[in-house]
């Protein structure tokens, strides 16, 4: 077997391409780097559609051993290209969406069910050769489950709570839920056709809203790969500025889980502890960025907004509350046996699954997978701080909740150190207009966001941001299996995916 | 688990004084909702929160509503788990087409007396996704809006004068 490395010599290089290589490569190729993803050599990134110049098809992958990124394209002129899926089943999700949103297809893939288009829009193929759709929503068969007594209870797209909509369809036996299966893009909002052609600034602005609670960390993946395809250097002020406002957000969503996930396991105490200190850290960064989620403040060159004293003493005041607090809620959720008998062994997503899903976030590091995006590939200023990736490899609710608790120590101590050191200077550089792709990457609370552009002037030309639910999503349907209908709420809250930020 | 149960007992409670309710909203409410709605519904309100298309920015500042700060049970008003059971339809975000049938069918089986609360800029118009192929635009696109509370997304206080004018 060839090495992935050599594989991509024989491909031919894009030029402005940044800052991990791009090259166009041939149908043999493409499936051969398909099957190192199979064999666990490389790990699946994201997968895109393509219209210019040519229809084409790209994914992003990273090599196991060498962590090396690049994005393999195959042109596709006829409108078909081997299906990466056939070999590699967390493809099999990106391909169907590329089915539905350009009309490429994937040849041979195992799945050949629309995604994100669920029959009610006016066209098909959006981002493709746009085309009437036929009227009226199309049937969707369920995939098939076989067994006695069984019996079928499906769930939303409207849910029992104040959450985001999308539909599971569950065949269980008795209480034991024997399979469940996701159908999701009610929240699809076209966010890569109104990318297509917008300023930058207006396109920064839709990032930030593509998954409400990571729009720091869409605003730095988006910045990224923008500041890689036109070679721009980010002040190293607005990088720190950056990262703390990326610590505060993994802290509140954090906080917010920890007693979400207790609270559906009627632990409702730990919620109200848990929500008091979610709300100190919106209110420190409120009071330091001038709004609660810190949306907007990221942008492509630096940040729009200085941190001044009164900010900075505001959150030293949260930093300092939560220190004082969080160690006996995290004493309450250990010695508290009626929690743990709910949280302890359901849901278990294995090391295997997470390692070939390239799961990021706290559902990796649950189940043992070594992945962060600020350590590898690494971006500044992590690189200059001092922090560390706790990994657990039980895999169940409890691990998730354990990753965050350790995720949420390991925050405050970033942000003590980038509020000590943070370095003088300007917060925000010039852009320059200009062409040229590229790739950006950032570890959000859920975990890496992945974030190709390509720009002509000072428009986007195309862009494509890819949630880490992708990869977790599927997950949960693994997660679930064996374990009875009234989990599934417990299991569903430690694993948090974005609705939004998948239906894009 | 019992200290820190003690201790809520003796410290002073969390809670914040509510914010007056919001001038502009008051005054959209007085033009679409009759007086006698009002004086039926006006005490306690059960609430169905339906994302239609959000970022889920907004919903996460609706949930801040329930913690100890703004405490939104206080007014008598409280998220509820099915449409039959609401007297208020809060929905978030710009309507996707993907989401328009479900809010209507959430819609009609909300029983009458009812008022639908809008939330965030993109529940006004669509906001940012206006124009796009698998967006609808605003809330009352679909269903009648009797409310809209702005903001991207709007924060818990303002949420909260918003809804203190359906108590008035």
């Amino acid at each position: 077997m060839p090495q992935l490395a050599d594989l991509l010599r024989n491909g031919k290089a894009v030029d402005a391409h940044r800052p991990w290589p791009r090259v166009i490569v041939t149908a043999d190729i493409w499936r051969n780097v398909a099957q190192q993803l199979a064999d666990g050599r490389a790990t699946l990134l994201g997968e895109w559609g393509d219209n210019l110049p040519v229809r084409a098809a790209s994914m992003a992958i990273m090599g196991e051993d060498t962590r090396e990124i690049a994005v393999v394209t195959i042109d596709c002129p006829g409108g078909a290209f081997p299906s990466v899926g056939a070999f590699h089943p967390p493809a099999i999700r990106l391909e169907r969406a590329i089915f539905s949103l350009y009309g490429l297809e994937p040849t041979n893939l195992p799945d050949t069910r629309p995604w994100l288009d669920l029959g009610f829009w006016d066209v098909r193929y959006p981002l493709g050769a746009r085309s009437a759709a036929p009227a009226g929503p199309t049937a969707y068969a369920f995939l098939p489950v076989e067994g006695e007594s069984l019996h079928q209870i499906p769930v939303g797209p409207v849910h029992a709570g104040i959450i985001e909509p999308g539909h599971f369809r569950f065949t269980a036996g008795g209480e034991t839920v024997a399979r469940l299966e996701q159908r999701l893009g009610y929240v699809h909002k076209g966010i890569e056709s109104l990318m297509a052609g917008a300023s930058i600034e207006r396109a920064a602005q839709l990032a930030a809203r593509t998954s409400g609670d990571s729009t720091v960390a869409y605003g730095i993946a988006f910045a990224h790969a923008v500041e890689a395809a036109l070679k721009i250097s980010t002040p190293p002020r607005a990088q720190y500025l950056r990262a703390l406002m990326a610590e505060l957000e993994r802290l509140a969503n954090h906080l917010g889980d920890i007693g979400a996930i207790c609270n559906d396991a009627s632990f409702a105490l730990m919620h109200a502890h848990c929500g008091i200190l979610r709300e100190r850290v919106l209110r420190a960064a409120d009071t330091a960025f001038g709004h609660r989620l810190m949306m907007d403040r990221t942008v492509p060159g630096g940040v729009t907004l200085d941190l001044e004293a009164a900010g900075a003493a505001s959150i030293r005041d949260g930093v300092q509350e939560i220190r004082r607090r969080f160690p006996r809620l995290i004493e309450l959720y250990d010695n508290t046996a009626s929690l743990q008998d709910r949280t302890v062994a359901t849901g278990i997503v294995t090391t295997d699954l997470a390692r070939q899903f390239g799961a990021g976030g706290y559902i990796g590091r649950a189940s043992g997978r070594n992945f962060d995006a600020r350590k590898v590939p690494g971006y500044a200023p992590y690189d200059q701080l001092d922090f560390s990736v706790p990994i657990f490899t039980a895999g169940d609710v409890d691990a998730r909740i354990w990753v965050r608790i350790r995720e949420v120590e390991q925050s405050l101590g970033l942000i003590e150190q980038i509020l000590e050191r943070l370095p003088k200077g300007a917060i925000r550089a010039p852009i320059a207009v200009g062409k040229g792709e590229g790739l950006g990457i950032a570890e959000g609370f859920r975990g890496d966001i992945l974030c190709w552009v390509r720009l002509d002037g000072m428009r986007v030309e195309r862009c494509h941001l890819r949630d880490p639910s992708w990869f977790q999503w599927p997950l949960l349907e693994a997660a679930i299996e064996g374990n009875i209908v009234a989990d599934f709420p417990l299991c569903n809250k430690s694993f948090n995916c974005s609705y939004s930020g998948h239906d894009l | 688990m019992r200290r820190t149960l003690f201790e809520s007992l003796t410290r002073r409670p969390m809670t914040e004084r509510p914010p007056a309710p919001d001038e502009a909203a008051l005054a959209e409410l007085a033009a679409s909702v009759d007086r006698a709605a009002r004086r039926r519904l006006g005490r306690s309100l059960s609430i169905r929160a339906v994302d239609a298309g959000s970022c889920n920015g907004c919903e996460l500042e609706i949930h801040a509503l329930n913690n100890a700060f703004y405490d939104l049970e206080r007014f008598g008003l409280r998220f509820v788990a099915s449409p039959r059971h609401a007297d208020v339809l809060m929905v978030t975000g710009p309507v996707t087409k993907n989401m328009r049938e479900a809010l209507e069918r959430t819609y009609h089986a909300t029983p009458d007396p009812k008022w639908v609360v809008a939330i965030g800029d993109c529940a006004v118009d669509g906001g940012l996704f206006s124009g796009s192929y698998a967006v609808v635009g605003g809330v009352n696109k679909v269903v009648p809006v009797d409310l809209h509370i702005r903001g991207c997304p709007p924060s818990p206080v303002q949420l909260l004068a918003g809804l203190l004018t359906l108590l008035k």
